[in-house]
C-alpha cells in the first residue's frame, strides 16, 4: 500500500468513516442517542432504517451540512467539525433528491462540478463520465427532460468526479424503477472495486443484502446490530431445513421480458432458469 | 479555500447566466411592468400631471428606472429559493468551494439581469421622446447610483430567498419595494401632496435617488441631494448583506 506523503499513518490506516457517541436533536425530538460505527476503506457499507431513523441525518452530519450535539466523527481521517475543509475535499454526496441543475444539460451539470471542484480538462472528465454512465447521447440535453434513472446516474457520476476515496449515498434507489434500481447496483459495485469507500443508506432490505460488506441497523437512534450480512444472520436462531418451491420473483419477471443487456443480474436470471427446469 | 473564491463565483455564476440566457422572459417580464407605467402615466395621466417645464417623461424615468430594479430583484429571491429548496444548495455546500460564492453568483446574476433589463427600459424611453443632454460623465454617474441600488436592493431579496417557505413568499417580498416610488417625487413632485404623506415622501431613499438621477439627466447641479442618495443606497446594501450572511452561515454551519 502506498502511502500519500501528506497523508499521516493514522490517516492511511483508520478507518474512513468513524463515528463516535454522535448525538442529534431536533428540539424535542432525539433522533440520534449515541451512534457509534466504523467503515473500513474500500467497503460497501449500508446503513439500514426506517423511514426517520435519522439515517439522513447521519450522513448531513458527516457531509458538514449539519452540526451534531455531541459525538466525534471523522471522515478520511479528518475531523469533521475542525477540518470541515479537508472533509469536503474527500467526500462527496448524492443526497436523497437527485442534486442536478435542470436547467443545464448533463455535460454542462458534470463540468460545472469538476470546475468547483478545481480540476483542469472539466470537458473531458464530463465526457468520461458521460461514456461510463451511458449518458454520452443525452450529454447535450436538458436534464429536465431526463428520466429519473438517467438522473439518479447523472447525480452519481457527478459525486465521483475528482475521484473523492469517501462517497455517501443517501438512499440512492428511492423512487426508481427496477432497471434503475440494478443500473445503480452496478455503479456502486463497480465504485468499491475500485477503492472507493462507500456509505449508503437505505431501506431496502434486499439491497444492504446484494451490496453491503458490513450492514448496521439504526433504530431508535442507536446501532442496534452491526456486521457481515453473515453475521447478521447468525443473530436469529439457526436456520431450519424447508423445502420451497422457488418461484422467480415478479422483478426476475420483469427484467426477463423487458430484456434489459448489461444488467448485472446475470446470476440470479441463471438461478431462476435453473429452478424452472 | 478563499483563494478560490472568484474561480468558484466565477463557474457558478457561469451557471445562473445560463438559466438567464435559457429563459429570456424572466428579463422581459422584469422590464414589461416598468414600460406598462410608463406609457400609462405618459400617454394617460402625464396630461393632468404638471411638473413645471419638459417632457413628462424625462420627468418620470427615473422613477421607472428604480422601478424596473425592484421587480428584477425579486428574480433573485426566486432562483436562490428554488436552489435551496433542490439538492443543488447542498451539493455545492458539501464541496471544497468558498462557501460565499454560491451567494455572490446569485447576486451578480442579478446585476447583470438587471443591467439587462435598464437598457431595455432606456430604449423604450428614448423611442418615447426621452432626451438627455447629459455627458458622459453624468450617464457614468446615473449607472454608478443605479448599479449601487441594485446590490442593495439584491442583497436585500437574498433574505427571502434564504429564509421563504414557498415561492409566493420568496417573491412577494419585493411588492412593497416596487411601490414605494408611487409615495416619491418619482411621479409627482411631492409640494403636491397632503403634510404627512409629503414628509414621508420626501424622507424616503427613493425621492433622493429619483431627484439625483433626475438632475444628472437634466444637467443639473446634483447638490447635497446625491449625498442622501448614496447614503441610503450604502447604507441599505450594507445592513442587508450583513443581515443576509448572518443568515447564510447559520444556515449552513
Amino acid at each position: 500500500m502506498s502511502i500519500d506523503f501528506q497523508m499521516t499513518t493514522e490517516q492511511a490506516r483508520g478507518p474512513a468513516i468513524h463515528v463516535q457517541g454522535l448525538e442529534k436533536s431536533y428540539n424535542e425530538l432525539h433522533v440520534l442517542r449515541g451512534v457509534d460505527f466504523d467503515v473500513a476503506r474500500g467497503s460497501i457499507f449500508a446503513l439500514l432504517g426506517s423511514n426517520g431513523a435519522g439515517k439522513t441525518t447521519i450522513v448531513r452530519i458527516l457531509s458538514t451540512l449539519l452540526k451534531a450535539d455531541a459525538g466525534t466523527t471523522s471522515v478520511n481521517g479528518f475531523d469533521v467539525v475542525t477540518q470541515a475543509a479537508n472533509v469536503r475535499e474527500s467526500m462527496s454526496l448524492t443526497g436523497q433528491f437527485a442534486a442536478v441543475d435542470e436547467i443545464l444539460t448533463g455535460r454542462e451539470n458534470l463540468m460545472l462540478v469538476a470546475r468547483l471542484r478545481h480540476l483542469k480538462d472539466a470537458g473531458r472528465i464530463a465526457d468520461d463520465l458521460l461514456a461510463r454512465f451511458g449518458l454520452s447521447d443525452a450529454a447535450e440535453r436538458k436534464v429536465s427532460a431526463y428520466s429519473g434513472g438517467m438522473r439518479r446516474r447523472l447525480d452519481i457520476a457527478m459525486s465521483l468526479i475528482g475521484d473523492p476515496p469517501v462517497i455517501f449515498l443517501d438512499e440512492p434507489t428511492a423512487g426508481l424503477d427496477p432497471q434503475g434500481r440494478v443500473e445503480v447496483w452496478n455503479s456502486v459495485k463497480k465504485l468499491a472495486g475500485q477503492g472507493t469507500t462507500v456509505l449508503l443508506t437505505t431501506q431496502y432490505l434486499d439491497e444492504a443484502e446484494q451490496l453491503a460488506d458490513r450492514i448496521a441497523i439504526l433504530h431508535a437512534g442507536r446501532i442496534i446490530a452491526n456486521g457481515t450480512l453473515v453475521e447478521l444472520k447468525q443473530l436469529l436462531p439457526p436456520a431450519k431445513v424447508e423445502y420451497v418451491e422457488k418461484q422467480p420473483s415478479l422483478e426476475d419477471v420483469f427484467l426477463a421480458i423487458v430484456g434489459d443487456k448489461g444488467i448485472g443480474g446475470d446470476a440470479d436470471t441463471a438461478g431462476a432458469d435453473g429452478t424452472n427446469n | 479555500m478563499t483563494n478560490h473564491f472568484l474561480g468558484d463565483t466565477a463557474a457558478l455564476l457561469g451557471r445562473s447566466l445560463r438559466h438567464i440566457s435559457r429563459s429570456p422572459d424572466t428579463i422581459i417580464t422584469t422590464a414589461i411592468m416598468p414600460i406598462a407605467f410608463m406609457l400609462l402615466f405618459v400617454y394617460v395621466f402625464g396630461g393632468a400631471i404638471h411638473t413645471g417645464s419638459g417632457k413628462y417623461v424625462n420627468y418620470l424615468l427615473p422613477g421607472i428606472l428604480l422601478i424596473t430594479v425592484a421587480s428584477g430583484i425579486s428574480y433573485t429571491a426566486f432562483r436562490l429559493f428554488l436552489d435551496m429548496k433542490g439538492g443543488i444548495f447542498e451539493r455545492f455546500q458539501s464541496l471544497p468551494i468558498a462557501r460565499s460564492s454560491v451567494l455572490w453568483a446569485h447576486v451578480l446574476t442579478s446585476l447583470v439581469a438587471n443591467v439587462i433589463s435598464l437598457v431595455v427600459v432606456v430604449l423604450v424611453a428614448l423611442l418615447m421622446g426621452f432626451r438627455s443632454g447629459a455627458g458622459a460623465l453624468a450617464w457614468l454617474a446615473v449607472a454608478g447610483i443605479l448599479v449601487l441600488f441594485t446590490l442593495a436592493l439584491t442583497w436585500l431579496a437574498v433574505i427571502p430567498g434564504l429564509t421563504a417557505k414557498s415561492v409566493d413568499g420568496a417573491s412577494a417580498f419585493s411588492y412593497p419595494l416596487i411601490f414605494l416610488p408611487f409615495i416619491s417625487s418619482a411621479f409627482v413632485p411631492t409640494e403636491s401632496m397632503p403634510g404627512p404623506v409629503r414628509a414621508f415622501a420626501d424622507n424616503q431613499p427613493v425621492t433622493s435617488i429619483v431627484n439625483t438621477i433626475r438632475d444628472l439627466f437634466a444637467q443639473q447641479e446634483v447638490g447635497g441631494q446625491l449625498w442622501i442618495a448614496l447614503a441610503w443606497c450604502v447604507g441599505l446594501l450594507v445592513v442587508a448583506y450583513a443581515l443576509a450572511m448572518t443568515i447564510y452561515h447559520r444556515k449552513i454551519s
